[in-house]
């Protein structure tokens, strides 16, 4: 036989190698054939990479199957996701797992990101996967906003209504990016059409570059990140078939029927049909951007957008900042760490619901300085508040707590990270009609 | 040859190169550009976007507001009988505004703007006013123009149209 028709026929004796064979060229793909046992620990990466692609994965197949079925125009996107729910045959399984598999993305890509943190992740070279982690959080954030339009219904009307003028507030590119995708002088069928091509063609693009090349570098990075083992001593290494294999399949299945079994008792949610002369009262965004909605409430929106967006600049340069390569691996870095992540998120358990109540009741910067212009009254003044605020927090880690570079960075972005939540609990419970605060029930 | 090629600014290989990398950016660019125009999709016009004819002006008594929401605006009739047509949109970020008549005010329910009667803030986090349509009273029927946003930060008495 000649060479290539060796690799394309051969096959091994016994059924168990042959199959090995087949799983093998897949799997060591992505994998190396032996991995260190202490990487096998499930309680290190608690498999949040990992899930986060199937979750990808899925998104592919079960978008591809609603291509199939969705119309992207003004007149017919909303009856065709009610054809969906009602008439075709698996419509609102597929729908459902689309939304919710969508909704955990977000959530399973978030605590990646807060471990790869927490373990020092990001040293040892892996600084350029760090920046392509964050680049895919954004990616799916994208993602669940393009894709949220589709149905056409008022949640979707709305919120893309608020996100793009948002944009528009962004100096230099952001009125000629807002009029880029809305193609008109409203939400409508411009807005719509050039969602879905992002959606399902732009992105799903990015996604699998940006992704492969994720995976990839993990491995020319040496592996996963691990603590340097103590002196002298030898890891010992297991190989991948079966015992890595094994949790990432259990994993997986486990997964994805719980998944199957919420999507079909919770069907995704659709609103009434798009209604440009009514917004819903409250007119809330997602939950996920939720955080941002209550800090458009209390400060105006290039702020709102400038105060997240240099805590996310400040994340993404933590590996110039915090070098140390003795502590990687370690969670919260030492012990002395996890003291300041607990004690800052206490702090900001306690902190963000007091600055929520004082803003809303009592607190009304632009009364309070009418000569200034509101740019700088409802907006500079509050950034700089809040950015002196986050600074004050790290250096009093630093000098109180007596804590290193490394510790302290990891109170603040405790502190960042807990805030977020917060302020995304006090959207999503404690806003009522008119925007009110409220208590939930 | 070899001395020829000293005196030279540079050998064959190296301009050849030089001008196949200038050549490929020059087709990216081009590329590039043509994608973006191809994007760019035309202005879809409908019903909102034109000349829209409100109605006689004898219709609306002063100290009234209508809203027109084909025409995306309210027709706001002031005590002194001017007229002003503001846009529907909040400044804010872009939602209805709702008029509230029992208590005076266009309310938006995103994120709790507030505007009185003729359009400025009374609320924030609203930066500005609400923008403007131009209005015309031609042979007693009000004319207002919704291709012409104009923005302003508050009430000027200027900005009213009379008979
Ligand atoms: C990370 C990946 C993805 C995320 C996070 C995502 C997210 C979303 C979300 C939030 C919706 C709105 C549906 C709803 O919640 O009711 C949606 C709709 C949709 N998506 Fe995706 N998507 C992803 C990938 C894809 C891919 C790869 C395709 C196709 C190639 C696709 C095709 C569609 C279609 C056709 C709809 C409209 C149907 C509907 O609204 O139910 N999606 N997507
Ligand atoms: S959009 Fe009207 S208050 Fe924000």
């Amino acid at each position: 036989m000649t060479n290539w028709k060796k690799r394309l026929f051969y096959s091994p004796a016994d059924d168990r190698s042959r199959m090995r064979a087949v799983a093998n060229n897949l799997i060591l793909h992505l994998h190396p054939t032996k991995v260190p046992a202490p990487a096998l620990k499930w309680t290190y990466t608690w498999g949040l990479g990992g899930i986060s692609a199937l979750l990808a994965l899925l998104q592919i197949l079960t978008g591809v199957l609603l291509m199939f079925r969705y119309d992207a125009s003004v007149e017919r996107a909303y009856t065709s996701i009610q054809t969906i729910e009602t008439q075709v045959l698996f419509g609102s399984l597929v729908r459902g797992l689309h939304h919710w598999s969508a909704n955990l993305l977000i959530v399973t890509a978030f605590l990646h990101l807060i471990r790869v943190f927490l373990t020092g992740g990001f040293k040892k070279g892996r600084a350029t996967n760090w920046l392509i982690g964050i680049g895919l959080l954004l990616l799916v954030m994208t993602f669940n906003f393009t894709g949220y339009l589709l149905p056409w219904d008022q949640l979707a009307f709305w919120a893309i209504t608020v996100g793009t003028s948002l944009l528009s507030y962004l100096p230099a590119a952001g009125t000629a990016v807002a009029n880029f995708l809305l193609a008109g002088p409203e939400v409508g069928q411009g807005a719509l059409r050039n969602f879905y091509a992002i959606h399902v063609a732009v992105l799903p693009a990015l996604l699998i570059i940006m992704m492969s090349y994720h995976f990839w570098k993990v491995r020319k990075d040496g592996g996963i990140s691990q603590p340097n083992p103590p002196a002298r001593s030898r890891v010992t290494r297991l190989t991948t078939i079966p015992h890595l294999v094994q949790i990432e399949f259990t994993a997986a299945v486990v997964l994805l029927t719980s998944l199957v079994v919420w999507a079909m008792l919770v069907p995704a949610p659709l609103e009434a049909l798009a209604n440009p002369n009514h917004p819903p009262n409250p007119a809330k965004a997602a939950w996920y951007f939720m955080g941002l909605q209550e800090l458009l409430l209390h400060m105006h929106p290039l702020a709102a957008m400038m105060l997240p967006g240099a805590a996310l600049t400040a994340i993404a340069a933590i590996p110039l900042w915090d070098k140390r390569e003795e502590d990687i691996g370690v969670y919260f870095r030492s012990q002395k760490g996890g003291i300041t992540a607990v004690t800052a998120a206490i702090l900001a358990i306690a902190l963000i619901p007091i600055l929520v109540i004082v803003d809303e009741l009592w607190l009304d910067l632009p009364a309070l300085m009418p000569a200034l212009p509101i740019l700088i009254a409802n907006g500079l003044i509050p950034l700089l508040l809040s950015l002196g605020g986050l600074a004050a927090i790290y250096f009093l880690f630093r000098v109180i707590g007596r804590a290193n570079r490394g510790e302290a960075t990891v109170g603040l972005f405790t502190f960042l990270i807990v805030s977020l939540i917060m302020l995304t609990n006090v959207g999503v419970f404690f806003r009522g009609a008119n925007m009110a605060l409220v208590m939930p029930f | 040859m070899s001395q020829q090629n000293n005196t030279l600014p540079m050998n064959r290989r190296d301009f050849l190169k030089m001008g196949a990398t200038a050549l490929s950016l020059l087709a990216a660019l081009e590329v590039g550009g043509a994608s973006l125009m191809f994007m760019q999709p035309r202005r879809l016009d409908g019903v909102f976007g034109g000349v829209v004819t409100a109605g006689p002006a004898d219709s609306f008594p002063p100290g009234s507001v209508t809203h027109f929401p084909d025409g995306r605006f309210y027709l706001i009739r002031a005590a002194d009988g001017g007229f002003l047509a503001v846009y529907q949109r909040c400044t804010h970020l872009g939602c209805t505004v709702n008029w509230e008549a029992d208590q005076n005010r266009f309310f938006c329910p995103c994120h709790a703007s507030a505007f009185d009667m003729l359009g400025s803030v009374a609320n924030p986090p609203a930066p500005r006013a609400l923008d403007l349509f131009p209005v015309s009273i031609t042979d007693g029927s009000v004319v207002v123009n919704t291709a012409d946003i104009q923005t302003r930060d508050e009430f000027t008495p200027a900005q009213l149209a009379y008979a």
